[in-house]
């Protein structure tokens, strides 16, 4: 087999710098919003005491559970020792880091007193899934970059005996950060909508799908700005499979999830809310979720006649799967809080407080500006670790 | 080329001595120190020279034995210095922690530390008369309840 | 007073008009101060809360008038949070929730606030421990660690906590409150320390219906213990098994 050839982003066309300049834009007004937030306090959010997460916790959790999943090419290649995947094995791992840190960088923008950080990373509730979640996410940046360091080194890449344990920690890793975040919420039994053991698994179907949407976008972007294909026909057929059997397991966990609480008479009220009358709510699951976030782009790629198709398709579906992404999260997440807590249950409750009734909640300018820096702050990252150090792979051209 | 910067460098020496040797006489002097206002009348807590240095240490610990262990002393309550180092403003009242003429400020603004204490606690003292805090006065009518229990047992 | 050895028979008496003079004079001298109410722990120390306590609040709802909400204005006055004209985002330390049964139309109003569980959802899901029970059961935010993250306000079933969204200033000396941090009913633990009663509870014994009756539920001498020994109560969401401190008759 030939030798694998990595390369950098070296190549660079006016487009490119455009784009660049615009994430560095959108992540300027991110920060600005950051700050706005901070000194202002909330008020200048939609956020309130009844919709406590919000927009930036759409955004975070989406680039926290897409980090986690972007690492599967690399794991598809080293743990189950598929050769296939190996040339983007690299940039898996260090799109990981950088989709991680966009998702952290929210989170902890958000929080009430962020300079506080550093009493959360040093003052911990060994009981909290939060505290957990920590550990998990500053652990997951150091075992990518020491499984990197394995792939990347001259001296260490020799040994696959290392490949392979790094492989497999970074994947036991990325699972039990993944099922950490879903237990965020699956833990909480205050809340209808979520106390189910099932978010844990429906997160890790979640992030294999967005991981590889957002893995897919990479390469076809660089490939543009490097002049030619970084997806081979078999890849690009490689790709169509996985990302249907991703987005149709999610389907499965989703269904699952939703007909089980369907289905005890004490949980329906969530449900008819979240499915059918909650407004807002109903709107982006069956239109956002499943129809533009897994129906269509399933479609398409059923659809696609031929290998050349597919990979025109590629990008096109990845973005359908990735807004369907938010989607969801934003059911799961808004949704899930905009439903009233029983505090008595047969009882028609009201009072100064929103007891008894759905939560109204508005996005707020500060909110979007911040999730969607947070993504320019991932792009950044992953331009600027592709520009410096061979991550993406050279491959034969003959072979098209 | 080196005689020149011999000079250069020498003069810089020379002029850093002189700051230096200066420095002692500037802070006593009042130049270059900050300058904290005298609380009312003795000091309750420790002396000065122990508070400047430990404040911070103190302030830490009896904060957590305050809230989490329910331990409240008149000594150390931060209401007690809040209410003894207050500084009259131009209208004769207390300033706030915005006012660089706030007791707090006068040494941190100097040093450049920032605090987030007045964030939550009012940095100003409470008009008099309305107060929840350890009044000695509950505590001996509370002692007289308990002489009274334990004379009944 | 001292406690010198005294004879046998005119002791009773002694003791009696003691015990007699004695509370006169602490009624005049307090007033809202419930001596028999700390029951085995009577004088405040300086020493630490203690797990040999369990505070508790037992509230009559037969005895909570509709429309009444004194509860909430001590609560506002005693604590500093007020309505700034933004339901939303206003902290709500305890509020009166008006139910009304679905099947037979009747109407009732339970003032709810920090139900102080013995097993709090809170207290387990903050990621840098802020919230915390106390060793004598109450449950608090330890603002000086609080970072703001509001996990706390999604796990709690009883919608107890609020999260501050904008710069506060004038803030009550003995209740500190700030931008960024989650607060909640802390029982008013700062007059608990110096042997008072919650504001709320002492209004409504003053003024109001005298729904409220507090005390501690470890000494079987106090009034609440020979209360719920005598007619269990319940509580709001027992189901989850949180055991709140805080119980409810007639609800």
């Amino acid at each position: 087999m030939a030798k694998l050839r990595f390369r950098r982003l070296d190549q660079h066309s006016p487009a490119f710098w455009g784009v660049i300049g615009l994430q560095v834009f959108l992540l300027a007004l991110g920060l600005g919003a950051a700050l706005y937030m901070e000194e202002h306090g909330h008020a200048v959010t939609g956020m309130s005491n009844q919709i406590v997460w919000g927009l930036p916790h759409v955004f975070a959790v989406f680039l926290i559970v897409a980090a986690s999943g972007a690492l599967n090419v690399a794991s598809i290649s080293s743990v189950f020792g598929r050769p296939a995947y190996k040339p983007y094995a690299r940039l898996s791992g260090i799109l990981a880091v950088a989709l991680l840190a966009g998702g952290l960088a929210v989170l902890v923008l958000d929080l009430g007193r962020p300079e506080r950080i550093f009493v959360a990373m040093t003052t911990y509730n060994f009981k909290s899934i939060f505290a957990w979640n920590i550990y998990l996410y500053s652990g997951f940046m150091l075992i990518v970059g020491a499984y990197l360091f394995a792939m990347m080194d001259r001296r260490a890449s020799q040994s696959a005996m290392l490949g392979k344990t790094m492989g497999w920690i970074a994947f036991a890793w990325r699972l039990i950060l993944t099922t950490g975040t879903g237990s965020i919420f699956g833990f909480l039994a205050a809340r209808e909508a979520y106390d189910s053991a099932i978010m844990a698994p429906l997160f890790i179907a979640a992030s294999f799908l967005y991981g590889l949407a957002f893995t897919v976008l990479v390469l076809a972007t660089t490939g543009r700005e490097l002049g030619h294909e970084l997806m081979p026909k078999e890849i690009a057929e490689k790709f169509r499979g996985l990302l249907s059997i991703f987005a149709l397991s999610l389907l499965y966990f989703t269904i699952v999830h939703h007909l089980t609480k369907l289905y005890a008479s004490g949980h329906q009220g969530v449900e008819v809310f979240l499915l059918r009358d909650g407004g807002v709510y109903p709107l982006v699951f069956w239109l956002g979720q499943i129809a533009c976030g897994t129906l269509l782009p399933l479609g398409l790629l059923a659809l696609a006649r031929d290998s050349v198709t597919v990979r025109r398709l590629l990008p096109l579906v990845s973005v359908l799967f990735l807004l369907g992404g938010l989607a969801q999260l934003y059911v799961i997440i808004i949704g899930g809080q905009a439903y009233p807590l029983k505090l008595f249950p047969g009882m028609e409750v009201s009072s100064s407080f929103f007891d008894g009734t759905v939560a109204s909640y508005r996005p707020s300018l500060p909110e979007l500006l911040l999730g969607l820096g947070g993504i320019s702050l991932a792009a950044l990252l992953t331009t600027l670790a592709l520009r410096l150090m061979p991550f993406l792979p050279e491959l034969q051209t003959a072979r098209e | 080329m080196r005689r020149s910067a011999a000079t250069a460098l020498g003069s810089v020496l020379l002029v850093a001595l002189a700051a230096a040797s200066a420095m002692p006489a500037a802070a006593e002097s009042g130049w270059l120190a900050p300058h904290p206002p005298k609380g009312k009348g003795e000091h309750c807590v420790a002396d000065t020279a122990f508070m400047r240095r430990n404040h911070m240490n103190m302030l830490l610990r009896h904060r957590t034995e305050a809230v989490r262990l329910g331990v409240r002393t008149q000594q150390y309550d931060l209401n007690g210095c809040v209410n003894c180092h207050a500084v009259a403003g131009p209208d004769g009242k207390p300033v706030s922690f915005d006012s660089p003429q706030h007791f707090c400020r006068s040494c941190h603004s100097y040093a450049a530390v920032s605090i987030d204490c007045f964030e939550c606690h009012p940095s100003r003292p409470e008009e008099t008369g309305k107060t929840a805090a350890v009044r000695p006065a509950d505590r001996e009518v509370a002692a007289i309840g308990q002489y009274l229990r334990d004379i009944g047992r | 007073m001292s406690a010198g050895p005294q004879t046998a028979q005119p002791l009773a008496d002694r003791r009696a008009l003691l015990r007699g003079a004695g509370g006169f004079l602490a009624t005049l001298l307090a007033p809202g101060v419930t001596l028999y109410a700390f029951g085995a722990q009577g004088s405040p120390s300086e020493g630490p809360a203690s797990s040999k306590v369990r505070w508790a609040l037992l509230i009559d709802i037969g005895k909570c008038p509709p429309g009444c909400d004194l509860c909430v204005t001590a609560c506002r006055e005693e604590n500093g949070w007020r309505d700034t004209g933004r339901p939303d985002i206003d902290a709500q330390w305890i509020r009166k929730v008006k139910l009304r049964d679905a099947q037979s139309g009747e109407h009732r109003e339970v003032p709810v606030m920090c139900q102080h569980c013995d097993k709090p959802a809170c207290v387990d899901v903050c990621p840098t421990g802020a919230s915390f029970k106390r060793a004598d059961g109450i449950v608090l935010v330890d603002k000086h660690i609080c970072i703001g993250c509001r996990f706390c306000m999604m796990a709690c079933p009883y919608k107890a906590r609020s999260f501050v969204h904008e710069p506060l200033t004038d803030q009550k000396p003995w209740a500190p409150r700030g931008k960024g941090t989650v607060e909640g009913c802390t029982l008013c633990v700062h007059r608990l320390d110096s042997a008072r009663l919650p504001a709320c509870v002492e209004t409504c014994a003053d003024k109001g219906g005298g729904a409220m009756m507090f005390g501690d539920l470890n000494d079987p001498n106090s009034d609440i213990a020979k209360a719920i020994a005598k007619y269990p109560p319940s509580q709001i969401r027992s189901d989850l098994g949180l055991e709140p401190a805080v119980r409810y008759r007639n609800l």
